[in-house]
Parts: structure tokens; C-alpha cells; sequence
């Protein structure tokens, strides 16, 4: 494809990501996973808690798991704001792995327990991105 | 009592030869300091102009604004005050400024009749507050220096929940703006109710974007979403110009400290110096008068008795002897 896409990853702190990509797939709130070419209509989403995948042009593929934030797609930019991203390579699949199961524990104890469940699911997020 | 004036001055200048090595470090480290600062000032700039340009799409879009975040009261009755200050002093006017401008604010408001409620962000503003026994409902202290985007969340989330329980009518936001190393001034800003986004659509750089976005899941949600996060970023913001503003001061602060040491140690070397051409002096002049009275007149035994004992002091000594007819 000869038109790419601008892909930047913007935190509050700083900007952590940018670069081109020919696709880049997210899932947004509604539960439904939606992928940007160059060439998409202007767009903007809140994400879910999930992954973003980066496609490069050179067939690499870079994912980061994005724990809250929103996407917005206009003249082949794609901004994504977050708080908190990670990307691959900064997950400390230890940690992650005790604090599955520490969530795991707590839930299993009170199902109720909402931040337990958020917990668990970041975790589980940050494992999968960590191992894709 | 010779000597005594001269120890004494030698003292004060060794006390303040160590002083003056605390403030150039307190001016190193505040000169290294403000650099990060603004770095990490400019590193927060992208998030902050690309979320207001977000909430410029939505407005161009249509959405629908009504959010709690919006609430104009129709009367406003209390007023909270963010107020960000340092944790600590030796900052030249950096913390009195803010402080002298919050509580002139308060002032104003209390005069219209209305209820104040202070949020103090750094230790030095809570503690004038206090000693003033205003009545302070939050206080937060231990990251003036170095704030995270995580404390500009807390205080957002704290500010944010007692205007949404209607608390508060309207927050003001006092901290000190970095203009520029040389320049940094007080501003007092609103920060809630959020002006809505048409304002802040023509606020911002009002280019003509295509309004035809599509929104996932409605132009209502993202904004619902979007306000909060909005807020956060603006507060982080005033927290980074206020830390970047702290170190300037300091290291301002730190050079007019070690300058004026270094002028001291002057005047004071050469008052010392003076002193103990003084003592040397009179020193000389006892015992000069003293081998006169013993000699009775032999002038023989006077200038040996003068040559002992100037055998026995130091080489100035010499030079002050040299110059006085014996």
C-alpha cells in the first residue's frame, strides 16, 4: 500500500510511541474490535481496556496494552490517548502473573469485589499482550 | 583583650564560608532541577493540545453538552481554591506570592458573602492556611518538586467530586505560570465549571476541521468520558508550570544568597585583617614601652631586648616593627 497511516501512542507524561503503520486494530467500548487503513473516515472512540495492534509496513507487528484511553483517526493519523499503555516489551510478566493470581484469590473470596476483577483483567491483558 | 575581635571575625566568616556552599549546591542542583522541569513541561504538551483538539471534534460534530462537569449554578455560594505552592521555603517570593494572591482571592469572595474551600497542594500553603485557622478541607504535600500524572489525578478526582455533590459552585485554580527562566507570574484560573465546548472550541486553534466524524460509541459518551480526563490534564499541566516556576525561583533565590555571602566574606576578611594590623600594633607598642621602662634609658640592653623578642613573631610582625621608629 503506498499511503500509511501516522500512528502515535500519547501518554500525559510524554509520547511514546510513533510511527507508520499500514493497520492499526483496536477494540473500543462497545465490546467490538475495529481496524484503521490509510484512508478511514474521521473516527473517535473510547477504548476498552485491551490491546492495540500496530501493523507495520514491513510485516512487524507492535502491540501495547492500553488500559483506558480513547482513539481518534483523521487525515491518516491515528492518535491514541492513554494514561496508561504499555508496550510489549516494558511488561514484567512476573509481576503480572502474581498479580493474576492475587486478583484471582480476592475474587474468589468476594466475587463482588470490583477492583479485584479490574486488577484481573489488567493482568490478564498485560499477559496476553506480553506473549503475542 | 587582643586577638579576641579577630577570632570572632574569624569565626563569622567560617560560618558563612559553609552557608555560602550549601546555597551554591541549593543552586546547582536548582539550575538542573528547572531544566527537567521544563522538559517534562514540554513533554506533557502533545496529550494536552491533542485533547483539546479532541473536545474541537466533538464540538464540530454536534454533541449533545450536558455534563455534570458543565454545571453552571445559577447562584454561586462556595468556592473552592486550588492552591499550589512548594513544600519547601528558601524559594525566594515563590511561595509568599501564590499564598498573598490565594488569600486576597478568598478575601473577595467572603466579602460577596459567599463560603470558601481551600484545597492546598503543597506544604507550605496548608501550613499558612492553618496557622491562620482557615479552614482547610484538602491537603496534599510530598510532590512539589517533582509532580506525577498520578497526583494531578487525585487532586482532579478530590476537586471533581465535591463540585459534583455541589459542595462547591466553582473552583479556581491558583499556581504560578513558567513563562520563561526569567518570568514566572500567579494566575488565578477558573477550572470548574469546564467552559463548554464551544468556548473551548473557539479558544483553541479554531481551524476549520471537517465536522463529519463518526463516534464510537456516541458524540455524548466520548465527551462523558473525555471531561474528566480533561480536567486531569489541565491540573497536571499547572502542576508542571508551578514545579518548573519553584526550581527557577530557588535557583534565583540561591545565587542572590551566595552573591551576598561572597560579598560578606569580603567586608569581613578585611575588617579581620584590620583587626589584627591593630592587635600586632599594640602588641608592639607594650613591649616596646615595656623594654624602655626596664632598660631605664640603656639604649644597648633596649635593642637587645626588643631584638629577642622580635625573633619570636611572625614575619608581619617585622614589617609593622620596621615602620614604627623604636
Amino acid at each position: 500500500m503506498a499511503v500509511e497511516l501516522d500512528v502515535e501512542l500519547v501518554s500525559p507524561e510524554e509520547v511514546t510511541y510513533s510511527g507508520s503503520a499500514e493497520m492499526v486494530i483496536v477494540r473500543t467500548v462497545e465490546e467490538g474490535d475495529i481496524a484503521f487503513q490509510a484512508g478511514h473516515v474521521p473516527f473517535l472512540g473510547v477504548l476498552a481496556p485491551w490491546s492495540v495492534d500496530v501493523l507495520r509496513p514491513g510485516g512487524e507487528r507492535d502491540t501495547f496494552a492500553v488500559h483506558r484511553g480513547f482513539v481518534e483517526v483523521s487525515h491518516n493519523k491515528v492518535t491514541i490517548l492513554s494514561d496508561v499503555s504499555e508496550s510489549a516489551d516494558e511488561i514484567d510478566t512476573a509481576r503480572a502473573e502474581t498479580a493474576r493470581q492475587q486478583a484471582a484469590d480476592a475474587l474468589a473470596v468476594d466475587a463482588e469485589d470490583a477492583e479485584a476483577a479490574a486488577a484481573l483483567e489488567r493482568a490478564e491483558l498485560r499477559l496476553r499482550v506480553a506473549a503475542a | 583583650m587582643p586577638g579576641g575581635k579577630e577570632r570572632e571575625l574569624r569565626r563569622r566568616i567560617g560560618s558563612i564560608q559553609s552557608t555560602k556552599k550549601i546555597t551554591r549546591a541549593m543552586e546547582l542542583i536548582a539550575a538542573t532541577r528547572v531544566v527537567k522541569a521544563m522538559q517534562r513541561a514540554n513533554a506533557a504538551r502533545p496529550y494536552a493540545r491533542l485533547i483539546t483538539s479532541v473536545i474541537e471534534d466533538l464540538a464540530a460534530g454536534g454533541a449533545e453538552v450536558d455534563h455534570p462537569l458543565l454545571r453552571q449554578a445559577p447562584e454561586v455560594r462556595n468556592v473552592g481554591f486550588i492552591i499550589i505552592t512548594g513544600d519547601r521555603g528558601l524559594a525566594g517570593a515563590y511561595n509568599t506570592s501564590v499564598i498573598r494572591t490565594a488569600e486576597r482571592q478568598v478575601m473577595a469572595h467572603m466579602s460577596e458573602g459567599k463560603g470558601y474551600s481551600l484545597c492546598c497542594v503543597g506544604r507550605k500553603s496548608a501550613s499558612y492556611f492553618r496557622f491562620r485557622n482557615y479552614r482547610i478541607d484538602n491537603a496534599m504535600s510530598g510532590f512539589s518538586d517533582n509532580p506525577s500524572y498520578d497526583d494531578a489525578r487525585r487532586i482532579a478526582e478530590t476537586v471533581s467530586e465535591s463540585f459534583l455533590s455541589e459542595a462547591v459552585d466553582q473552583v479556581e485554580l491558583i499556581y504560578t505560570e513558567f513563562v520563561s527562566m526569567g518570568t514566572q507570574r500567579v494566575v488565578v484560573r477558573r477550572f470548574l465549571p469546564l467552559v463548554d465546548t464551544e468556548m473551548m472550541a473557539r479558544e483553541g486553534s479554531g481551524t476549520g476541521r471537517e465536522g463529519s466524524f463518526e463516534f464510537e460509541p456516541s458524540p455524548e459518551a466520548v465527551l462523558e468520558a473525555l471531561l474528566p480526563r480533561y480536567t486531569e490534564a489541565r491540573l497536571y499541566g499547572a502542576l508542571l508550570d508551578a514545579a518548573a516556576s519553584e526550581h527557577a525561583s530557588r535557583q534565583r533565590a540561591m545565587k542572590a544568597a551566595t552573591d551576598n555571602a561572597e560579598e560578606l566574606i569580603t567586608k569581613l576578611s578585611r575588617a579581620m585583617n584590620q583587626a589584627r594590623q591593630d592587635a600586632i600594633t599594640t602588641e608592639i607598642m607594650e613591649i616596646v614601652g615595656g623594654a624602655e621602662a626596664l632598660g631605664g634609658g640603656d639604649a644597648t640592653d633596649a635593642d637587645v631586648a626588643l631584638a629577642s623578642m622580635l625573633a619570636g613573631t611572625d614575619a608581619s610582625v617585622m614589617a609593622t616593627a620596621g615602620a614604627h621608629p623604636a
